[in-house]
């Protein structure tokens, strides 16, 4: 009996090696820092996967805080996944300038030439002029605000940086805090800027930077930062020790009428407060013929890793990133803005969003001036923060920005 | 009279050695020595490594000798960042050792004369050292809110409205008040050891000196405190240690930053952000940080030994 039994398992063994490996099987994991996401990137998964037999995608999520350490350690010890969400511009940079990400071509991800430059930029290794990743969403910096408190106050959507002030004036007086923003948090200093100051600079502005021609002591941008600190008078009492969760919690329970952010914050607050009447606009300039513009940057992408076992599978899932199909699934279920053409969006308030992207300026520090020490983030951040608290003026803010920045750009050094 | 033959120096009597006790000694010494040369001897000789090279990201780029030293220590902006850190290093030790190791011994003092309620303090006191440093971050974080916060709101209450403020967004009391939130998480340790130093004092000692002197503060100062220097050495070093170590409180309370604008900056803070980057502002660079670290580490480990030697020394002479 005991021999029976024995025999039966060797034979059973002998099977299961012997048995042929399917060769078509590509095993594949995916890397990202969305653990809130999973469900819909299992979902999107189970889509590529029934189109594309043989390939199965383990998709694996990190803590956001942690996911750039983590990847970065297991790339350079050669165990990174072979397909992962990468950050963009500067920390982007971090991660394909050592080499690690499969560069992409337009013969391997068609979608790329549709893709707007803006959004290829962010994922583009400026020293080989190369791209490596499908850029995946973009995030835009306005002002959002309670469309409750706004009609029982009778108030409409600012044309002028004055009505946006008498806004303002009108929802203090009424008991409640005009804006929801804080300054305790270094980065918030930033998207404030971007969210206030836009259309009061002017798109001509950024250009000029971008192109070396200008720096930020220029006066448009100095007026810009006035109009930020002429605003912060309706921010909360003590809104020097107040941080970013604080803010979110001002606006998200009522008490406060606006919040100057990032497009990002919506899906917080629906979530948070889910009657809250949302609506956005763009802060407007000094004149109601000034365009309105918000700040726009790209937020990440999809990358390959270059020492993958399957790039060709890995490049059929790139691939598929870039199709509006994808693209739908994104913007519908995750809530955000894909830049791809031809992508519908069902949801209004994001539609609204991606009206107003057609009037974007860059969220300029970090598209352009966050890939050396002391990057521009790190200085406009200080400096805004200390200008609110009172502690230095806009000129001198300005000025000690693009010294920081003139230490290693030479556009800067004059 | 076995114990009277020399010693046998024969190779054998070696071998034996090695395969007896010695064996068992090398079986115990072997297992820690190699989890600290791999998980701190070997970490630390590679940050210094790092410091010898350019990075490029995640990539190593050229020996560049002492470059990021020079960088972190005397090229502007980075001089300027790591000095005003340091400078805020300074402050906290030195008013940790006053309010910290101070009302530590004043404490212990009281505990030890068992004054009334002494059992229930002993346990009060040494409460807050037991919890999280991230739970004491946040509940401080509540307690200075500058809407909602008990501090504002308890002042309001009290009529003191003028005095209510964004404590931790404040320039002038926002390092004050990480100190403070510091030394009242921490005020029991030093507590507890001044205290063990205090029960070791024999009794007929302080009698004797009793006889002497009427005077309390004579006997603390003639009697008691020589008598429990090894006690100040130990909460000595340690506060210099964990003020220039400073990180977790700070990086909850006012983050990577050191808000508001470099305020409330330290060494830890600065070199967490160079090193690891912080993904809202900043670009990492490895370099720059492993310099940072060993700075630290030399500058902690230095001055930390003489210090040690010299308290010591202290403790022998009385």
């Amino acid at each position: 009996m005991l021999q029976s039994i024995t025999k039966a398992a060797l034979l059973l063994t002998a099977a299961t090696i012997a048995a042929p490996i399917p060769v078509s099987a590509q095993d594949l994991t995916f890397w990202s820092w969305r653990q809130e996401d999973r469900a819909v990137y299992e979902d999107i998964i189970a889509t590529f996967e029934a189109a594309n037999p043989g390939i199965n995608i383990t998709f694996e999520a990190f803590e956001a805080a942690s996911y750039a350490t983590v990847l970065s350690t297991a790339l350079a010890g050669e165990t990174g996944p072979d397909l992962m969400m990468v950050r963009a511009y500067g920390a982007f940079e971090a991660v394909a300038g050592a080499g690690y990400l499969l560069p992409l071509t337009t013969a391997d991800v068609p979608g790329l030439a549709n893709l707007p430059a803006a959004a290829l930029t962010a994922q583009t290794l400026r020293a080989d002029q190369q791209v490596y990743g499908v850029p995946f969403a973009s995030q835009t910096m306005l002002v959002i605000y309670n469309k409750g408190i706004y009609a029982e106050l009778g108030l409409s959507v600012p044309q002028t940086m004055d009505e946006l002030l008498a806004n303002a004036e009108a929802i203090k007086a009424s008991g409640r805090f005009a804006f929801a923003n804080g300054t305790a948090t270094a980065w918030q200093n930033e998207t404030i800027v971007s969210a206030l100051g836009s259309s009061t600079v002017g798109a001509d502005f950024f250009a000029e930077v971008q192109a070396g021609t200008a720096d930020f002591t220029d006066p448009r941008y100095v007026a810009g930062l006035e109009r930020v600190q002429q605003i912060s008078a309706y921010f909360p009492d003590g809104f020097t020790g107040l941080d970013y969760p604080s803010s979110q919690q001002l606006f998200a329970s009522g008490l406060a009428a606006m919040f100057a952010g990032g497009s990002f914050e919506l899906a917080n607050f629906r979530s948070q407060n889910p009657d809250l009447d949302l609506g956005i606009f763009a802060a407007p300039g000094m004149a109601a013929d000034d365009t309105k513009l918000v700040g726009l940057f790209f937020d990440g992408g999809y990358a390959g890793n270059a020492r993958t076992a399957h790039p060709e599978a890995v490049k059929k899932f790139l691939a598929f990133t870039a199709t509006p199909e994808f693209g739908n699934v994104f913007s519908n279920r995750l809530r955000n803005i894909s830049p791809i053409p031809g992508v519908v969006i069902e949801d209004a308030l994001l539609q609204n969003v991606a009206d107003l992207n057609q009037n974007a300026v860059p969220y300029i520090m970090l598209t352009n001036f966050r890939y050396q020490e002391p990057s521009g983030s790190v200085l406009l951040q200080a400096e805004v923060q200390k200008m609110l608290a009172g502690a230095t003026d806009a000129a001198s803010a300005a000025k000690a920005v693009t010294d920081g920045i003139a230490t290693y750009h030479t556009p800067f050094q004059k | 009279m076995t114990h009277s033959l020399p010693p046998d120096p024969s190779p054998a009597r070696l071998r034996l050695r090695l395969t007896g006790r010695g064996l068992w000694i090398t079986f115990l010494l072997v297992p820690p020595m190699v989890v600290m040369a791999m998980f701190v001897v070997y970490p630390i000789l590679s940050a210094l490594a790092f410091a010898f090279f350019d990075w490029q990201g995640l990539r190593r780029g050229e020996f560049v000798g002492l470059a990021n030293f020079y960088k972190v220590l005397f090229q502007e902006p980075f001089a300027s960042t790591t000095w005003n850190a340091f400078r805020h290093n300074v402050i906290v030790f030195l008013t940790l050792m006053v309010v910290q190791n101070g009302l530590g011994f004043v404490l212990a003092y009281a505990l030890w004369r068992e004054l009334p309620g002494a059992r229930f303090h002993r346990i009060a006191v040494f409460l807050p050292v037991v919890l999280s440093t991230v739970i004491i971050g946040y509940l401080w974080k509540l307690f200075f809110h500058p809407i909602f916060g008990a501090v504002n709101q308890t002042l309001r209450a009290i009529g003191l409205d003028g005095w209510a403020q964004p404590w931790l967004g404040n320039p002038d009391t926002a390092l004050p008040a990480l100190i403070f939130v510091n030394a009242w998480a921490w005020v029991g340790f030093p507590t507890l050891v001044f205290l063990a130093g205090l029960q070791r004092i024999p009794t007929e000692l302080l009698d004797a000196a009793r006889m002497e002197t009427d005077s309390e503060l004579t006997l603390i100062r003639r009697v008691i405190w020589p008598l429990i220097a090894p006690s100040t050495t130990i909460c000595f070093v340690l506060l210099f240690i964990g003020s220039f170590n400073w990180f977790e409180l700070p990086y909850i309370m006012v983050g990577l930053d050191g808000s508001p604008f470099g305020n409330t900056d330290v060494l830890g803070l600065y070199f967490y952000r160079t090193a690891f980057g912080n993904q809202s502002a900043g670009v990492q660079d490895f370099g720059m940080g492993s310099a940072l670290a060993v700075l630290m580490f030399l500058f902690i480990a230095v001055v930390a030994t003489l210090w040690t030697l010299h308290l010591r020394k202290k403790e022998i002479e009385l």
